[in-house]
């Protein structure tokens, strides 16, 4: 009996202030951000109440709606880009090659590089390199074209990571399935299609979730290519949110903001987890 | 005949990663051998700027570490990310042995883990503003601050990887220890924190890895107190200098190359412990 009381005074002293300062420093200010985005706080000074006035203008601001379309826009695109060469890459990494563990060693040297550097090393890339060989502007001073500067800068580092995980799925598919499969005469594409790819289904929407989440809140690279321009064409979410929020004078509006890109998050991911779970039963 | 194939090296995808190299190292050579020229070599052309330096001068890293109070970066770096990662490691797994022994059968528990877990759907933009407020109320908009931050960010992502892999514990282990009499808080740190060694190191690496790289949180949040880690001093360095583009590059390479050696030295370490954290 003692030793049960003993035990559970333990378990409490080590859960409640854990608990207590993650209250403290995620949903107390979120909870705060919340009620900021019903004011139209500037960051100092005094404020008001406004009631939905941000939510209304937040739908009706060409800025902030552009912004959404670039995220989304990135987003998308970065993660078809990655996923497609990172599963290509993948299976070359996951067959009999020479040099194998040096050479996945090697791919995935991107992924620990800071994004923002790399963000720096590559505009100097676009800026002067790109132009000098093609005799062309640079694409990140091309409204039309500075996004696809980000997604491939984005996709440059997050393939590593993402072919990390295909090879760790890959390795779970026994050989046994291919001998089968080879017997029922498939080849290259239909072994993968219908053979190797139902397998990894798992960590495809591991990758699915990671990227696509990572180039939703795309930030880094932003800071890094473009500063949001030119012309605002490529002001990401968390860009628009930081650059307006923070020293704009926008905090209650941007506040709102927030809330919008938080609700959109949780949505994305219910969504991604509730895909998942279903395409597992199937299996 | 089937084994002989078998035991064969395909060579042709060989040949095609190892050309596929060329997109991951010629970013890097670019910046090294920028960073080792002089503004005298950079012609316009290719040639000029691609060719490798005349000499192999260390002055630009001098020049860099200068500007940039490299040194004073580096050590907040290494402080925020080394204070980050212990503290993460000890009060993760504990929370983590403490929810994850008791969520199956307290609906208390099973609450407190669904609450930490559910923090990461919330993305930093929306805490970004009201933090910056609070840890300017609450007098710790400086490194301290910094680290509290990152603590309770990768807490969801931890609490599960440390709740999981205790799953695989057997709970008579630590039966045996009570027959010892040993308390609860000395069997944890006696036997099942050692035990969880494996899950520490793949905690240690992710944690590590995003702190180390992280702008977002240090730039809102010690802004004001003239402190700076690795990568805000690159981007206060763009803002100032960032036409010396020989100068960026080897502030640029100054500031990858701490990753890169700890990624040659623990290249394994850091594989798995990625793999490990993104899969399960």
């Amino acid at each position: 009996m003692k030793h049960a009381n003993d035990r559970k005074r333990t378990f409490m002293l080590m859960t409640i202030p854990v608990v207590a300062l993650f209250f403290a420093f995620n949903t107390l200010p979120l909870i705060k951000g919340v009620i900021y985005s019903f004011t139209n706080f500037r960051g100092y000074g005094s404020y008001d109440w406004v009631g939905l006035r941000n939510y209304i203008d937040l739908f009706q601001d060409g800025r902030v709606g552009k912004s959404y379309l670039f995220t989304l826009k990135m987003a998308v695109a970065a993660t078809i880009v990655t996923n497609v060469i990172s599963l290509i890459l993948a299976l070359g990494l996951n067959s009999k090659i020479r040099f194998k563990s040096t050479l996945r060693g090697m791919y995935f040297v991107p992924n620990i590089l800071g994004a923002l550097v790399v963000g720096y090393i590559f505009n100097y890339f676009f800026t002067y390199i790109i132009p000098a060989i093609f005799h062309t502007t640079s694409i990140l001073a091309s409204s039309t074209w500075a996004w696809v500067g980000i997604v491939i800068v984005c996709a440059w580092q997050a393939i590593a990571m993402n072919t990390i995980i295909y090879i760790s799925g890959l390795s779970t598919v026994p050989e046994d399935v291919y001998e089968a499969g080879s017997i029922d005469g498939a080849t290259g594409w239909e072994k993968f299609r219908s053979l190797t790819f139902p397998l990894i289904i798992p960590f495809f929407s591991i990758n699915m979730v990671l990227s696509g989440k990572n180039f939703l809140m795309v930030f880094d690279q932003i800071m890094a290519l473009t500063k949001g321009g030119p012309a605002q064409s490529t002001e990401s979410i968390s860009f628009l949110i930081y650059n307006n929020g923070m020293a704009g004078g926008q905090f209650g509006f941007q506040s709102a903001n927030a809330v919008l890109f938080f609700v959109i998050i949780v949505a994305f991911s219910v969504a991604q987890l509730q895909f998942t779970s279903s395409k597992e039963e199937q299996l | 005949m089937n084994g002989k194939v078998k035991e064969r090296y395909n060579m042709p995808v060989t040949i095609l990663l190892i050309c596929g190299l060329a997109t991951i190292i010629f970013p890097l050579y670019m910046t090294i051998v920028i960073a080792f020229k002089q503004p005298s070599e950079m012609t316009n052309s290719i040639a000029g700027i691609l060719s490798l330096p005349k000499t192999w001068s260390f002055s630009n890293f001098a020049e860099a570490m200068r500007v940039t109070d490299f040194w004073n970066s580096l050590r907040n770096s290494l402080l925020i990310t080394g204070v980050t990662v212990v503290l993460s490691v000890v009060l993760h797994s504990m929370v983590g042995y403490a929810i994850g022994r008791n969520k199956a059968k307290s609906k208390w528990y099973n609450l407190a883990y669904l609450y930490i877990v559910s923090g990461m759907f919330v993305p930093f933009a929306i805490l970004m503003m009201p933090l910056v407020k609070q840890t300017a109320q609450w007098g710790i908009a400086n490194i301290v601050g910094v680290i509290i931050c990152y603590v309770v960010f990768y807490m969801p992502m931890n609490l599960m990887l440390y709740a999981g892999y205790l799953v695989n514990i057997p709970v008579a282990l630590e039966e045996a220890a009570r027959v010892d009499g040993a308390s609860t808080w000395t069997t944890y740190w006696k036997i099942i924190f050692p035990i969880m060694k494996p899950m520490h190191a793949t905690v240690a690496v992710i944690t590590a890895l995003s702190v180390w790289n992280d702008v977002m949180t240090p730039l809102v949040i010690m802004s004001g107190s003239g402190m700076n880690t690795l990568p805000l001093a690159q981007m206060s360095f763009q803002t100032q200098f960032g036409t010396n583009y020989n100068l960026a590059f080897a502030s640029y390479l100054l500031a990858l190359l701490p990753l890169l050696i700890f990624y040659i030295v623990c290249q394994k370490q850091i594989l798995n412990g990625v793999v490990n954290g993104a899969v399960k």
